[in-house]
């Protein structure tokens, strides 16, 4: 069953086009990805399926509600993790998480067990009673992930969720929300710059300009950049290149002392060459597509790079837009 | 729609953090001291006593108007705090009508400068000022409506500014003329018509006013009251639903 729709959305903010007529949907209880650099229009996806944003034309449905026209029905069903904070630094743990369960109408025979289940979730008992402010960025987003499951939605939005953080909080991080379907029969949405971190993903669609143009798991993601590379040091390169074109029908070149060939499946490949050639080489490694690669591919440019001062420039005059029209 | 939890959640929140805030709890009973004591203190050496009114006791109608305007512009401004730094938006995607959030925000307002208000008004004694219980309690009243009326100001304003630059532009060119031209300081019999104008259309004026009528003795001459009591009581409780329902509108916007 299909708990997100979106059906040829359009966002416009003023002659901007943050997102340009796009459709997909996302199944009940799996991880879904929305990868693309910034400014690509993930934030403001996010945010018309949150009902913070209506949008300039198209529907979206969550849960089975209209996202633009039953925004408390949606709202009841989500939890959301910001990209920047939104805990209170000057509330305890506590506070937030109890300001959130009343916000959310937790019944009060409810509530203490709720938060308490909260701060044990996130590893936070015993700074429970600490103000936020005292918080390092790691355990503000374990927080924020526990205080957005605590009226046990449906669906569970993470934008960037890693972002800031050190890599040890990130990982630390990941192995938590991967949990979470299988814990709370919940659906992740989640949307990230980092491609790495995308492989945790059920389904990953891929958006570039207010544009999705790549979609699927992110195997059949990988496949579209071909399949793994082989690069083999041997002791004669010329006459191990020849060898694997006769033997394998596998086109070899070189580069750096290397030969390098492609195939799709270079695990099952890697013992059939050493079984032929084993004697001549020297040293052999494989490199795997990454979803950066697929990236790389699709666009022409890779995620982190240059796109990103480009794509800020979008993001910049969408938040003065923003700034200047809608109050609240 | 008012939800009644979203109300109580959201002033709270304000009231726990006004607690644990101790500097900001003691400067603003302060200010409002320092200028009944200094100011007012200094200027009733030069300006006589008229119909038995001191000039200290002129201004503390005044005096309890200044801590209501600061107290509750303060306590809606915060919402530009809470936007800049995200709280705001863990209030927004909560399945709670916008206009629940504004009366919060109001109702945060009203309770904090109506606090602050009753310590203020302690002091009448100290200013040989006699007030009967009747009247204390509708002075209370009066900082009640005049608070909530003044905090919606305060919303609708912060709906306009989204970053803390802003508040110095709310401080010096809304909350100090708002002061200045209500009163609080000099009779607005004695103003010029200019800013006698721009005094009628401020609605602190007529809490102060309202003020006056409860808190010095009847008919007092040029340091008296300056309108009638029901008409003052009309205007603040105008203005305080025009301000919340036009802050509930401001809030209501989606981009």
């Amino acid at each position: 069953m299909q708990i997100i729709s979106v059906e040829n959305i359009t966002k416009r903010f003023g002659n901007i086009t943050a997102v340009d007529g796009i459709t997909f949907g996302v199944e009940e209880n799996s991880i879904f990805g929305f990868l693309g650099p910034n400014g690509a229009g993930k934030t403001t996806t996010i945010s018309i399926l949150c009902t913070l944003l209506d949008p300039t034309s198209g529907k979206a449905f969550l849960n089975g509600h209209d996202c633009s026209t039953e925004s408390d029905a949606v709202r009841k069903s989500i939890g959301i993790v910001f990209q920047d904070s939104s805990l209170d630094k000057d509330l305890t743990a506590r506070e937030n998480l109890t300001f959130h369960a009343r916000l959310y109408r937790v019944a009060r025979a409810e509530r203490k067990q709720r938060v308490e289940a909260a701060l044990e979730f996130a590893g936070l008992q015993d700074r429970a009673d600490d103000l936020i402010k005292k918080f390092s960025g790691g355990m503000k987003r374990r927080l924020e992930v526990a205080r957005g499951l605590i009226h046990r939605p449906k669906v569970l939005f993470l934008d960037e969720p890693t972002l800031g953080l050190d890599p040890q909080s990130r990982a630390g991080l990941w192995e938590f929300i991967t949990e979470l379907p299988k814990k709370h029969e919940i659906t992740i949405f989640m949307t990230t710059h980092y491609m790495e971190e995308a492989e945790v993903c059920d389904q990953i669609a891929i958006i570039d300009k207010g544009k999705i143009i790549a979609s699927g798991t992110p195997q059949s993601l990988k496949k579209l950049v071909g399949g793994d590379v082989i690069y083999l040091r041997t002791s004669d390169n010329t006459k191990a290149a020849d060898t694997l074109q006769k033997l394998f029908g596998l086109e070899a070149a070189e580069k750096d002392g290397e030969i390098f060939i492609s195939t799709p499946r270079g695990d099952s490949c890697i013992p059939s060459i050493i079984r032929e050639i084993g004697d001549t080489v020297l040293s052999v490694r494989m490199q795997r597509p990454t979803l950066n690669d697929v990236f790389l591919k699709l666009t022409g440019k890779a995620i982190r790079e240059e796109i990103q001062t480009a794509g800020n420039d979008v993001k910049e005059t969408v938040r003065s837009y923003r700034r200047r029209h809608d109050r609240g | 729609m008012i939800e009644a939890n979203a109300v109580y959640v959201i002033v709270a929140r304000e009231l726990k953090k006004f607690v644990r805030e101790r500097t900001r709890l003691v400067s603003t009973i302060a200010r409002p001291l320092v200028w009944l004591f200094l100011v007012g203190g200094g200027m009733s050496r030069m300006i006589p006593a008229s119909d038995g009114i001191s000039y200290m006791q002129f201004i503390f109608p005044g005096i309890l108007g200044m801590t209501i305007l600061f107290s509750s512009i303060f306590s809606s401004i915060s919402i530009i705090w809470d936007k800049e730094f995200g709280f705001m938006k863990e209030i927004l995607v909560a399945p709670i009508s916008r206009f629940s959030i504004v009366v919060g925000k109001a109702t945060s307002g009203m309770v904090l400068s109506t606090l602050q208000a009753v310590v203020i008004l302690a002091f009448y004694p100290l200013l040989g000022l006699k007030i009967g219980l009747a009247e204390v309690a509708g002075i209370i009243l009066v900082s009640a409506i005049l608070s909530f009326a003044i905090s919606s100001l305060g919303i609708v304003l912060a709906s306009f500014y989204d970053s803390y630059e802003s508040f110095s532009v709310i401080m010096n060119f809304i909350v100090m003329p708002m002061f200045f031209l209500s009163g609080a300081m000099y009779p607005v019999k004695l103003m010029p018509d200019v800013l006698r104008f721009f005094t009628k259309i401020n609605p602190l004026t007529y809490g102060i006013d309202a003020i006056k009528h409860l808190s010095l003795p009847q008919g007092a001459g040029v340091m008296g009251t300056d309108f009638p009591f029901l008409l003052d009581l009309a205007v603040i409780l105008a203005s305080a639903v025009i301000f919340v329902t036009v802050g509930g509108k401001s809030f209501e916007r989606k981009g």
